[in-house]
């Protein structure tokens, strides 16, 4: 039973089928069976979040679970989120608020950021600030981070 | 890094998860939330022969409240629980204390069953087990076993679970009328592991404490039930004294160690000041509750 096994997921609304041994991680099968690169492996313990997805609607560390788990699952990734060449609501905030340097983290904080504010209404700024600690980032200082989420749970859509 | 290869198994059902863990020797693992397993299988810590998913066992998830006591399926999610009313209303310690447990996509996927398993001895979830005397239903193919908290937790990641036992559920006494729960915790940044957390509940009647339950995390290889702290809040009113007399007891009881975290002096100090915080907040809300 280590033989490679077929996986189909939902990945943003389209079915996708790979095959993937037992031991191989989501992350590794977004993003090297599906090509799906968006989603960025950092840490793969759980710790730096950047690998954050959401499956079936809510986020969860793509790093710490198996491909074969998700076979069936709703994913949805970054690249999800832009509608074409309109950036999502959040993605703009975190343009406006200078939110990212290099990058790397942000596919993470923004699937993270998302799942927040649904599953809290009404975060405060201290709320913000300890859900976003979720995910690691080691450029920014987080100010621009907390700011982006702050005005998009204050009013923007969800 | 990578798992190692490992040959995968996922029941369907309890009786066949629990033949493959009977079956399948001392080297299977069972993967429950995975939010502690995997990392050791990223890491190759954990390089179990036969890997045993529980996620696709339907019965083993779910909050099932039975009035006197709130069972709680091994495969509930820690996000499950936060989102509870019925936990909050029944269990409101552990409801309380899974705000702490990590971050809400660790929250996601973690159970309630893989927290108490693993028994880290950071972990939240044994905390509370052990401040309720929480009972562990454990299944083999031999048959059930209830263990109560007191006798689960042995050491770091050591559980009384046989090879071929696995914890099926948890049952958690419900909160009496006139009692406060609190948990509270202190680590370097949210959502990182406790340096010391402190589950307490405190029920009164007239003012009285008729019952005290205090317990740790982050303070000892397993989680800590402090009875000495308990007794000297026993048939006291709270007062000042008493619960300062009893942070006193928690911080001379707690074993904790020195890590590039905290020193074992100052986790003392943090554990008399987490259980001031818990005890204080458990000893007002049972007297809105009273």
């Amino acid at each position: 039973m280590t033989a490679k096994r077929s996986v189909t997921v939902t990945v943003n609304g389209e079915a996708r089928t790979g095959e993937a041994e037992p031991r191989m991680l989501l992350s590794d099968f977004l993003r090297e069976t599906l090509g799906l690169t968006g989603t960025h492996v950092g840490c793969e313990h759980g710790i730096c979040g950047a690998c954050t997805v959401h499956v079936d609607g809510e986020a969860a560390r793509s790093c710490l679970m198996l491909a074969v788990q998700a076979d069936g699952a709703e994913i949805d990734t970054v690249e999800g989120l832009a509608d074409g060449e309109t950036l999502h609501r959040l993605q703009q905030l975190f343009s406006k608020h200078r939110a990212l340097q290099c990058g790397f983290c942000t596919p993470g904080m923004l699937m993270t950021a998302l799942d927040l504010v649904r599953h809290r209404p009404n975060l405060t700024e201290a709320e913000i600030r300890s859900g976003m600690a979720a995910v690691l980032c080691r450029c920014t200082g987080y100010e621009g981070i907390v700011h982006a989420v702050a005005e998009y749970a204050s009013g923007g859509e969800r | 890094m990578k798992p190692p290869r490992f040959d995968y198994r996922a029941p369907q059902g309890l009786d066949e998860a629990l033949d493959l863990l009977a079956d399948s020797g001392p080297d299977a693992r069972i993967l429950a939330g995975g939010q502690s397993l995997v990392p050791a299988l990223n890491f190759r810590l954990a390089r179990p022969s036969v890997l045993i998913d529980i996620n696709g066992v339907a019965e083993l998830a779910g909050i099932d409240d039975q009035g006197d006591r709130v069972v709680i399926g091994a495969m509930t999610r820690q996000r499950e629980i936060e989102v509870s009313e019925d936990v909050a209303r029944a269990v409101p310690l552990l409801h309380e204390a899974t705000r702490y447990v990590a971050h809400l996509p660790i929250r996601t996927r973690g159970t309630v069953g893989g927290s108490i398993a693993n028994a880290d001895p950071a972990a939240e979830d044994p905390a509370v087990a052990a401040a309720l005397d929480a009972t562990m239903v454990c299944r083999s193919r031999r048959g059930e076993r209830r263990i109560a908290a007191g006798g689960f937790f042995v050491d770091v990641l050591t559980t009384a679970l046989e090879p071929d036992e696995m914890l099926v559920a948890v049952e958690f006494p419900r909160i009496p009328s006139g009692a406060g729960a609190a948990f509270a915790e202190i680590s370097r940044r949210d959502g990182d592991f406790a340096l010391a957390g402190v589950a307490a509940q405190i029920a009164l009647t007239n003012g009285r404490v008729t019952d005290a339950r205090i317990a740790a995390c982050g303070l000892g290889p397993a989680p800590l039930r402090f009875r000495n702290a308990e007794e000297i809040l026993l048939d006291s009113a709270c007062e000042t004294e008493a619960i300062e007399a009893a942070c006193d007891a928690v911080a001379a009881s707690s074993d904790p160690h020195d890590d590039v975290h905290a020193s074992a002096a100052y986790r003392r100090q943090l554990a008399a000041a987490m259980a001031r915080r818990a005890l204080n907040a458990a000893h007002t809300r049972a007297g809105v509750a009273a």
